[in-house]
């Protein structure tokens, strides 16, 4: 603790939602200059903990104590609150599209917290509007005060957000993932951007996140959060190095593990998947009286060549917008594509979509597992209907019965049973958590009895508690079953622990591809090198 | 190789998500109350011979049974002097089948709805009287039975109108919402095309046309009745159709029809049900405009518009007009609760208490 206490001081603080306690008895204090990291699973209570602190957490219940230099921030008036807001206390959210006003230029947005918060006039607040901007690091800061917050990149907005924050001069800065929804390689520069300023002003940081790697490379102090009880805080170097509580060696052990067979399939074994030249267009509107009556081209993308074979994994690694799910689409056979397309030996019959006799058998050879378990599974039907869709379709002439006991034989193999969950096959989606849902996602590809699995995106949703295991179990079904994985992902830990073989795409290229070792290890490309330096690996 | 096991559920019951909104709809009281009452209501309605009729139930004259509401009977029967069927009004034939012992098993209200009391002792319209209890209208046809059947038609024909649109909105907006591109474009424009036609002078053609009847209406309401609902639909269907467990069951390869029908279309009926009690209450409320404008169901059908033209040429014979008021805002009130509950049910951002 700082000579001078602490800066904040965070006693016994509780928070109910109804009868539901989110948060049970936290403590923790901040000192001036300090970068505390708040760490855990999505459900922790680590966001509220920190809206608590400013009294934004809608109709929570609060309790307890938060000292900001010795005034109770729990026990102030609204009118009192509101000076400390954007004031000794500012915030960074997550997703600073939906942070930031759509109407105001994001110029108007910093001068409106200078006005209010050192009642500066209209000029000065513009000028000094530039100035933050400029600290921040976004080019051309005196034209970017001018955009919208839909003209600038995410980066760039989340740059904005910082700008906004830092406005007030705040003695804390609460940063609820301010990575989090940016591109890998942003995160790196976002995090770089946020030490700079805190050395150079000296505010506290209090990082909430649930990257490992980033408070790692951030936070001098770390806070280990598990359903609402702070289980274990210290310095940083001291909870990574002997962590004391299970949960904390939870955490720790959750990075993805390698377990994967290495051994190459013989020499001569045909692919399951081979691709050369793919191309890839959406129409995209013209302006104007030409868009009447042509459309323009969007390439998403193009010259792509691959080959799998089976039993191996092929990563697929990128950022958003990089084209790797539209080539996901293209193998699947869901979108029209150019160049050579070959699964299983077999090409897709022209148009692809059509669910032609042909193309018909190719799909049960060809399956996929979506990135957002919430979104993927009907929330409709039960659990039989879903894993059992793919018999209805392929073995139609299946009895009830018959189709029930494949359906039983699916969920097995994923790690569900009946035994686990009673009425399991009559129970709907909303009762399973993300990581149970994407086990019923890999059931319904399952049960065609694919030689391909297309993941898209497979633990991106998930914790990485649950992350890991859904890994562990994707690498056990590869070995028990000789599948073959595409995996697109834009974690490079992810690729590591699963994948044979990487390609590395930006903007519909490919830019590199080869074995794992070789392209990780010594990244040829540019983009590659920054990739896997942002990703944190040491 | 080990994998550790999900973590084991404890929920034991399992419910479908329509059971969850139904029991969120009970929640409701007031939605609830007013589900149950609209019911009673409309099964009191369904029944109305047996509640309102000029012919009794059963008739025991000189040792043998009657049954006047199955068959006509001549006066004759009943010791009349014509062949003509019996007015059981006619305080004659009552002082006859109420000699000795002979007994007559009335309805509540001994009135049809187009039943017109010959021998009323009141001038037409009639004040509410111990005969009439919420007395008659201008052409002396009483005004309890003429609300119980007004409220039948009204409620029939809202209940066709409604269910004649809503399949026609689903379908147009599921056609619209899943191919889009071309065939969604091409929709859209002739819904404004068609949208943009004049219904009122339409129908006011039509009815010059046609001999005015409950089909003719129904068909021409319906011809317009279904657009606000097909935009609602089409939304639905433009978002759903690119969600995740649509592209799987794509990639597994189920037909067009099958993901339409199993897989967007549950997912799509919120807004229907939703808007189901307030359609149903447009379509109760045109009809009465247009019964009220004279273009509506043919003459000497009960219905709540006519009646209330008749209050308004009647300013004088306030049970008219505030009798008429109370049943449609009685049956509008009611169709709105439903339709909030049912709105609260289906909103997927309330969570089960």
């Amino acid at each position: 603790m700082a000579p001078s206490g602490p800066l904040l001081d965070v006693r016994d603080l509780h928070v109910h939602f109804g009868t539901k306690e989110v948060v049970s008895g936290a403590s923790f204090t901040i000192a001036p200059g300090e970068k505390l990291a708040l760490v855990g699973e999505s459900g922790s209570g680590k966001t509220i903990t920190a809206l608590s602190l400013l009294r934004l957490a809608g109709d929570a219940r609060v309790s307890g104590q938060a000292l900001l230099r010795g005034r109770d921030l729990l026990a102030l008036s609204e009118r009192e609150m509101r000076g400390v807001r954007g004031g000794e206390i500012a915030m960074v959210f997550q997703e600073p599209m939906t942070a930031l006003n759509p109407l105001m230029t994001i110029g108007q947005q910093i001068a409106e917290i200078l006005q209010l918060k050192k009642g500066l006039t209209g000029a000065q607040c513009a000028q000094a509007a530039i100035e933050l901007l400029a600290k921040t690091g976004i080019p051309e800061p005196a034209r970017r005060a001018n955009s919208f917050p839909h003209q600038l990149s995410g980066g760039q907005r989340q740059r904005a957000m910082i700008a906004m924050a830092l406005a007030s001069e705040p003695q804390l800065l609460l940063a609820d993932e301010p990575t989090t929804a940016l591109d890998v390689t942003l995160r790196g520069q976002i995090l770089d951007l946020l030490s700079d300023l805190q050395r150079q002003t000296g505010m506290a940081v209090l990082l909430i996140t649930h990257d490992l790697n980033l408070v790692r490379r951030f936070a001098d102090r770390v806070a280990v959060m598990e359903q609402g009880v702070l289980v274990e805080q210290g310095a940083v170097a001291e909870v990574f190095g002997a962590p004391q509580h299970a949960y904390t060696r939870k955490l720790m052990q959750s990075q993805p593990q390698r377990d994967v067979t290495e051994i190459a399939p013989a020499p001569g074994t045909p692919p399951v998947l081979q691709a050369s030249d793919l191309r890839v267009v959406y129409p995209t509107p013209l302006p104007g009286l030409r868009g009447w009556f042509k459309k323009g081209e969007f390439v998403a993308v193009q010259g792509a060549s691959l080959a799998l074979l089976p039993g191996r994994t092929l990563g697929v690694v990128g950022e958003s917008g990089s084209g790797k799910s539209t080539l996901a689409q293209a193998i699947l056979g869901l979108l029209p594509f150019g160049g050579s397309l070959q699964v299983a030996g077999q090409g897709w019959q022209a148009p692809a979509m059509r669910n032609s006799p042909a193309n018909q058998q190719l799909r049960r050879k060809v399956q996929v597992v979506f990135q957002d378990p919430f979104s993927s599974l009907s929330p409709r039907l039960t659990v039989e209907e879903i894993v059992g869709e793919g018999m209805r379709v392929h073995e139609p002439t299946l009895s009830v019965a018959e189709r029930r006991t494949r359906v039983e034989a699916a969920l097995a193999e994923v790690g569900l049973a009946e035994a686990q969950f009673p009425g399991l096959l009559a129970r709907y989606p909303h009762e399973f958590s993300g990581g149970q849902r994407q086990r019923l996602a890999i059931a319904r590809a399952l049960i065609v009895q694919p030689q391909l699995l297309v993941l898209d995106e497979p633990t991106s949703a998930l914790d990485v508690t649950i992350q890991q295991q859904v890994l562990k179990l994707l690498q056990r079904l590869q070995k028990e079953k000789g599948l073959s994985y595409l995996l697109i992902t834009h974690d490079v830990q992810v690729i590591r622990a699963m994948a044979h073989e990487v390609l590395v795409m930006k903007d519909g290229n490919v830019l590199e591809s080869g074995p794992v070792g070789q392209v990780l290890d010594a990244p040829q490309h540019p983009y590659t090198q920054r990739l896997v330096e942002s990703a944190g690996l040491d | 190789m080990p994998v550790a096991p999900p973590a084991a559920s404890t929920a034991p019951v399992s419910l479908s998500p329509s059971r969850r909104a139904w029991l969120r709809f009970k929640r409701n009281r007031l939605g609830l109350w007013s589900l149950v009452i609209f019911c009673v209501l409309v099964v009191i309605s369904l029944a109305a011979e047996l509640v309102s009729n000029d012919r009794p139930l059963i008739v025991r004259y000189e040792g043998q049974t009657y049954f006047p509401m199955l068959q006509t009977y001549p006066e004759k029967t009943f010791g009349g002097d014509f062949e003509t069927p019996t007015d059981y009004l006619d305080p004659f034939i009552q002082q006859r089948l109420s000699a000795g012992s002979n007994w007559a098993l009335y309805t509540l209200i001994p009135y049809g709805p187009t039943t017109l009391n010959y021998f009323a002792k009141e001038p037409n319209p009639s004040a509410p009287t111990r005969d009439n209890w919420m007395g008659t209208d201008d052409r002396g046809r009483d005004m309890v039975a003429q609300l119980l059947y007004g409220f039948r038609v009204s409620v029939l024909f809202g209940l066709a109108l409604t269910f004649i649109g809503t399949v026609l909105g689903i379908i147009t907006g599921a056609i619209q919402g899943f191919f889009g591109g071309k065939t969604d474009l091409a929709f859209q424009r002739f819904i404004e095309i068609w949208g943009s036609m004049p219904e009122l002078y339409l129908l006011i053609i039509f009815s010059a046309l046609f001999s005015p009847s409950i089909s003719l209406l129904l068909i021409l309401l319906s011809l317009f009745g279904w657009m606000g609902l097909s935009d609602y639909v089409r939304a639905e269907f433009l978002r759903n159709r690119q969600l995740d467990y649509v592209k799987a069951a794509r990639a597994l390869g189920v037909s067009n029809a099958q993901i339409i029908w199993r897989h967007i279309l549950p997912n799509s009926l919120t807004p229907v049900v939703t808007f189901l009690p307030f359609r149903m209450s447009a379509a109760i409320l045109s009809l009465t405009a247009l019964d009220f404008l004279g273009l509506g169901v043919p003459p000497g059908t009960p219905s709540l518009g006519e009646l209330l033209s008749q209050g308004k040429n009647n300013i004088d014979a306030w049970w008219i007009s505030l009798s008429t008021f109370a049943v449609l805002v009685i049956t509008l009130l009611l169709l709105t609760f439903m339709g909030d509950a049912l709105r609260d049910a289906l909103d997927p951002r309330k969570a089960d208490k």
